[in-house]
C-alpha cells in the first residue's frame, strides 16, 4: 500500500487556500449530528476539542489527568513562533518556512511546513483575544525574542511558562464549551485500544482510572493528540505520565508509526544527580539569548572541577573555552538542539565536564548581568562603573526575563545561578517522529486523525525551539477544524453514529474490549519479583545507551537483542500488586511500560535501517570531517513509515518519498 | 551542595477509596539522599512497599517541575511543605534532617472528597472556570495581535495573576476551605486586559455563584492561601474579586 500525502497541486503559497475551497462542508446545523473523540488535551487537542465544539460538532474529549489543564503543553517554557515580522528584521512566513525546514535538516513535508509558517500569525491573534498576557513592551506592544536556529527575532513569550498561558487559553475556551454542553470532557480516563469499523477509526476502548471501569466509545471519527514518547528513555523532560500507548495502539490496529527514531535531546537541562532521578528538567533554550555555554580550556582545569578543586570563578577570562561562538561565529550560542546538544556530549567525552559526573558544561550569565546593569544605569544616569549598582540592575534585569527558570534551578539544585553558573547537560525532551499523516494529518487508516506531537509531519528531523507550541495550536485551531469537516460530509447519512448506523454494542467494540480486558488480567496475575518502574529504568539505559545522543550499527543490533529479551523477562516477572477495579498507578505504569518494551524496539528498528545523519539522528558511521551529522540524500530523503504486521513478524516499511521543489538541500551550515 | 543521607518515619493518610475510612500509617524511609525530591523519596518507599506486596501511596503529580498543579500533599502542616514559592514536586530532602518524622496527608476541603490514599477529586475548579473564566470569543476572526496595545504595568498585572496553577493549596490551607485566591487570581487577570471588559460583570458573578455552589467558604483574611501558593500569587487578588463583585453585584442590568 502507497502512502498517499494528498498534497494539493498548485505553487506552495496558493497550497492551503486551494485544499480548503475543495473541502465538502458540512451545514452549520447539521455539525451536531456527528460525534468527535479527541484523546488528549494539551495544546493540540484542547484546542481542536474547543474549536470543533465552536462550530457545533458533538465533541467527546479525554485525558488521563485529573483535568484538561494539567497536560503537559503546560511545561513549555520559552515561546512561541509566529512570522509576524513585528520587529521588522527581515522575517516573513516564506523564511518560518525555510528556517523550519533546513532546521529539521530536510526531512519534512514542505507543504505541511509552508501551511504552518502562514497560520502562525493567526495563531498569535486568536490567543491575544483569549486574554493571553504575553510580554510586552513600555509602549503596550507585544515583544519578541530569538531562538536558535534563526536569526530573527519571531518569538513570542510569556515571561519562562509560555506553555502554560497558551495552554490555560486553550483550556478556557474548552471550558466554555463544556459549560455550553459542546464538548463531554472524560477526566482521569485512558484510552486503551483503537476500534475500527468497515477500515475506519469509529471508536476506542478506555479505563477510568478512579473506578477501574472499561468503557467503549463509538463516533464518526477519532482525533489523537496524546503528545510524544520521549518516556521510552525513562529519563526525559515528559512529564512522568507521558506515553506512547494511544499512538502505539492505533499503530497495531494498522496506522503507519513514522520516523520513530527523531528524537530531539535538549542541550539545556539540568543534570542527573542519581539513581533515584525519577526525570530530567528543562531549563528554556530562551537562556541561550544570554547565556554563553563554556568549558575550561584544559582537562587540567576541567579535572580540578569535576574534584572540586576548582570552582567556575578560578577560570580566568582566557582559559575558558566558549566553544558554540568559537565554531558556529555567525549562530554562536544559538545553533539548533541538534548541534548544541551534540558539541555538549563532544566536549565532556573530551573529559572537559564541569561537575562529578563530568557530564556538564557551564551556562553562565555573568556578562549579560553586567551588560544589562550597564545599560540600565546609564538609562537612569547611575554610575556605570560601580559594580554593586552594575550587579543589582543587571540582576534585576536577567529576574524579569527568567525569573520562574533561575528559581526553578536553585529549587532543584540548591545553587543559586545569579553568583555561580548554571551547570546544564543535554536529556531527552521532544519526539519529532509519530503517527504517519497526510496533508489533512489523517492517517493512513480513513477517519483517524493525529495532531501535536503525536504525528510526525513538521519538523524532520529536528525541532526547532518554539516551534512545538506553534505546531500544536495551528493543528489544533487552524488545520483539524477544516479537514475534519471534509472527512465527516462525505460519510453518508445513513452511515452515522448518531443516526444509529452502528453502535457501542457491536462485535468490533466487544472484541477490543475483551482484549484490554484480557491484558489487564495477566499484568495482575503474573505477581513476579520485579517493579514496573524497574523495567522502565532498564529500558531507559538500553534505549539512552544504543538509541541516544550517538548511535553505531553495532550498539542498535545490541539493543535489538537486549529489548525482546526484557520484554519477556517484564511479561513473565513483573510485580504489579492491587486490583484492576479501582485507582491503581502501578496498574497504568505497567500498561505503558509495555508499550514502551516492544515500541523501543521499532524505534532502534528504524534508526538502525536509516544510515545516515539527519538532525537529532546521529549516526557515528555517517559524519563530516568536522563531526557535523552528513545526510545521505540519495537513498534516505524519504520519510520511513512502519505497518505493523502482527506479534512475531518484523514489521513492513513503507517509504514516502520527501520532494523538495522551493528548499535547496544542502549540508546544513549554522558557521 | 554536598549530598547527605537521612533516615526518616513518614505518617502517610492511607484511604482505600472515597466511602472507605482512613487512618495514618507508619513507614520508614531510609537511606534517602538530599539530592532527591519529595516525591523521588515517595518513589523510594513506594518500591519498597510492592516488592513487600504491599500496595503503594497514591498521590497525583505528573510534571513534575511545578506547573501542572498535579502534585499536591500538606507535609506536616502544610500544604506543598515548608518551602516558600514551592510546589511538593519542587521541594527536595535537603530540606529535611536525619531523624525527623514526616506527617503526610490528602488537601482537607469539603469540596475537594479523598480518591484514594492522598489523592483529591478537584473538579470544582474546573467547574467554576467552566462558569465564567474566559473571554467568549470563537477561533478566527481576531484582530491583529498588535491592534490593542496594552500598557505594560497592566499587562504584568494580568500575569502576575494568571500564573495560578490551580492546585488547591490555597484552599487546603483556608481554615474556611476558601477558593477566592483561586477566582480571584482569574478575575483579576481578565480584568486587566482589555479583552477581559465585555463580560467584567458576569464573569464574576458567575464565578463566585459557582464557587459558594461547589460548598467552598469565604474569606476572613487569614492569608494562608498566600502563604502557601507555590507561584506567590497575592492576596491583591481576593480584594480585586471583592471590589469586582460590588461593583458587579450593584450595577448589573
Amino acid at each position: 500500500m502507497a502512502l498517499d500525502s494528498r498534497v494539493p497541486s498548485g505553487p506552495i503559497e496558493k497550497k492551503w487556500d486551494k485544499r480548503k475551497f475543495d473541502m465538502k462542508l458540512v451545514n452549520p446545523a447539521n455539525k451536531r449530528l456527528y460525534k468527535v473523540i479527541i484523546v488528549g488535551s494539551g495544546l493540540a487537542g484542547g484546542s481542536a476539542a474547543a474549536t470543533l465544539a465552536e462550530l457545533g460538532y458533538n465533541v467527546h474529549c479525554f485525558c488521563f489527568q485529573d483535568s484538561p489543564r494539567r497536560a503537559h503543553s503546560i511545561a513549555a517554557q520559552g515561546g512561541i513562533n509566529a512570522a509576524k515580522n513585528y520587529q521588522n528584521d527581515g522575517d516573513s512566513v516564506y523564511r518560518l518556512f525555510y528556517d523550519t525546514v533546513k532546521g529539521g535538516d530536510y526531512r519534512s513535508r514542505e507543504a505541511n511546513v509552508y501551511r504552518l509558517s502562514q497560520v502562525s500569525v493567526n495563531i498569535i491573534d486568536q490567543c491575544v483575544a483569549q486574554g493571553v498576557p504575553f510580554a510586552r513592551e513600555y509602549g503596550g506592544h507585544l515583544d519578541n525574542r530569538s531562538f536558535g536556529g534563526a536569526q530573527v527575532s519571531r518569538t513570542f513569550y510569556a515571561r519562562g511558562q509560555t506553555g502554560q498561558q497558551l495552554l490555560l487559553g486553550a483550556y478556557s475556551a474548552l471550558a466554555r464549551q463544556i459549560n455550553t454542553g459542546g464538548v463531554t470532557m472524560h477526566t482521569r480516563t485512558e484510552m486503551l485500544d483503537l476500534v475500527i469499523k468497515d477500515g475506519h477509526a469509529k471508536g476506542i476502548i478506555t479505563r477510568n482510572l478512579v473506578t477501574g471501569k472499561v468503557e467503549r466509545h463509538a463516533a464518526d471519527c477519532v482525533i489523537l493528540a496524546s503528545g510524544g514518547y520521549g518516556n521510552v528513555f525513562y529519563l526525559s523532560t515528559n512529564a512522568m505520565g507521558s506515553n506512547v500507548t494511544a499512538t502505539y495502539r492505533a499503530y497495531k490496529k494498522g496506522a503507519a508509526f513514522a520516523n520513530p527514531c527523531y528524537t530531539q535531546i535538549h542541550p539545556t537541562c539540568i543534570p542527573v544527580t542519581g539513581t533515584h532521578q525519577s526525570k530530567l528538567t528543562l531549563m528554556s533554550e530562551s537562556l541561550r539569548n544570554d547565556g554563553r555555554v563554556w568549558v575550561p580550556k584544559e582537562k587540567a582545569d576541567a579535572e580540578a572541577i569535576q574534584q572540586g578543586k576548582k570552582k567556575a570563578k578560578d577560570i580566568p577570562p582566557e582559559a575558558r573555552d566558549y566553544y558554540l561562538e568559537r565554531k558556529y561565529p555567525s549562530f554562536g550560542n544559538l545553533v539548533p538542539r541538534d548541534v548544541a546538544s551534540r558539541n555538549a556530549k563532544m566536549m565532556c567525552d573530551e573529559g572537559k565536564g564541569v561537575n562529578g559526573t563530568g557530564l556538564a558544561v557551564y551556562l553562565d550569565f555573568a556578562d549579560a548581568i553586567v551588560r544589562y546593569g550597564k545599560a540600565e544605569a546609564h538609562k537612569h544616569g547611575l554610575d556605570e562603573d560601580d559594580k554593586e549598582t552594575v550587579q543589582r540592575l543587571g540582576k534585576e534585569v536577567v529576574s524579569a526575563k527568567y525569573g520562574n527558570l533561575f528559581q526553578m534551578y536553585d529549587k532543584i539544585t540548591g545553587e543559586d545561578p545569579y553568583e555561580v553558573p548554571m551547570k546544564i547537560f543535554p536529556a531527552v525532551h521532544y519526539t519529532m517522529g509519530g503517527l504517519w499523516v497526510d496533508y489533512d494529518l489523517m492517517s493512513n487508516v480513513p477517519g483517524l486523525f493525529v495532531l501535536g506531537e503525536a504525528n510526525f509531519s513538521d519538523h524532520g528531523a529536528n525541532r526547532l525551539g518554539a516551534s512545538a507550541l506553534m505546531q500544536g495550536l495551528a493543528d489544533g485551531y487552524f488545520v483539524i477544524p477544516y479537514t475534519v469537516g471534509d472527512y465527516l460530509a462525505r460519510i453518508p447519512s445513513s452511515e452515522r453514529y448518531l443516526k444509529g448506523a452502528f453502535s457501542e454494542d457491536d462485535g468490533e467494540f466487544t472484541a477490543a474490549e475483551s482484549v484490554v480486558n484480557e491484558r489487564t488480567k495477566k499484568l495482575l496475575s503474573i505477581k513476579g519479583k520485579k517493579t514496573v518502574d524497574t523495567f522502565h529504568r532498564e529500558l531507559g539505559h538500553i534505549m539512552w545507551e544504543y538509541c541516544g545522543m550517538a548511535r553505531n550499527e553495532a550498539g542498535l543490533q545490541k539493543a535489538l537483542e537486549k529489548i525482546p529479551a526484557l520484554r519477556a523477562e517484564f511479561w513473565e516477572n513483573v510485580n504489579v500488586p492491587g486490583d484492576g477495579d479501582n485507582l491503581n498507578v502501578s496498574l497504568e505504569k505497567a500498561g505503558r511500560v509495555a508499550d514502551f518494551l516492544e515500541f523501543g524496539e521499532l524505534m532502534c528498528k528504524d534508526a538502525l535501517e536509516r544510515r545516515e545523519s539527519c538532525g537529532g539522528h546521529f549516526r557515528e558511521e555517517s559524519q563530516t570531517e568536522e563531526g557535523e551529522a552528513k545526510r545521505d540524500d540519495e537513498q534516505f530523503s524519504h520519510v520511513a513509515a512502519w505497518m505493523y504486521e502482527g506479534d512475531d513478524k518484523a514489521p513492513r516499511l513503507e517509504k514516502e518519498p520527501l520532494e523538495f521543489e522551493y528548499v535547496k538541500l544542502t549540508q546544513r551550515s549554522y558557521k | 551542595m554536598a549530598e547527605r543521607k537521612m533516615n526518616l518515619t513518614l505518617k502517610v493518610w492511607r484511604q482505600k477509596n472515597k466511602n472507605a475510612r482512613g487512618d495514618f500509617e507508619t513507614y520508614a524511609a531510609k537511606d534517602i539522599s538530599s539530592d532527591m525530591s519529595f516525591l523521588e523519596m515517595l518513589d523510594v518507599v513506594n518500591e519498597g512497599l510492592i516488592e513487600g506486596g504491599k500496595e503503594p501511596i497514591a498521590f497525583d503529580h505528573d510534571c513534575r517541575e511545578g506547573i501542572c498543579g498535579m502534585c499536591s500533599l500538606v507535609i506536616n502542616g502544610q500544604p506543598h511543605g515548608p518551602d516558600d514559592g514551592t510546589t511538593t514536586c519542587q521541594l527536595h530532602m535537603r530540606k529535611f534532617s536525619d531523624g525527623d518524622t514526616i506527617v503526610i496527608e490528602p488537601w482537607r476541603a469539603k469540596a475537594f472528597p479523598v480518591l484514594k490514599d492522598l489523592v483529591t477529586d478537584r473538579s470544582a475548579f474546573d467547574r467554576i472556570i467552566q462558569a465564567g473564566g474566559y473571554v467568549s470569543v470563537n477561533t478566527g476572526g481576531a484582530p491583529d495581535a498588535n491592534a490593542v496595545p496594552i500598557p505594560k504595568a497592566e499587562a504584568d498585572l494580568a500575569f502576575d495573576a494568571a500564573t495560578c496553577i490551580g492546585c488547591g493549596a490555597c484552599v487546603a490551607a483556608c481554615p474556611n476551605a476558601a477558593a477566592m485566591l483561586f477566582v480571584g487570581a482569574k478575575v483579576s487577570q481578565f480584568k486587566h486586559l482589555p479583552q477581559g471588559q465585555p463580560e467584567r460583570k458576569s464573569r464574576v458573578l458567575n464565578m463566585i455563584g459557582r464557587m459558594d455552589q461547589e460548598g467552598f467558604g469565604n474569606c476572613t483574611n487569614h492569608y494562608e492561601c498566600e502563604a502557601s501558593c507555590p507561584k506567590e500569587i497575592p492576596v491583591r487578588v481576593i480584594a480585586e474579586l471583592n471590589r469586582e463583585y460590588t461593583r458587579a453585584a450593584l450595577t448589573k442590568r
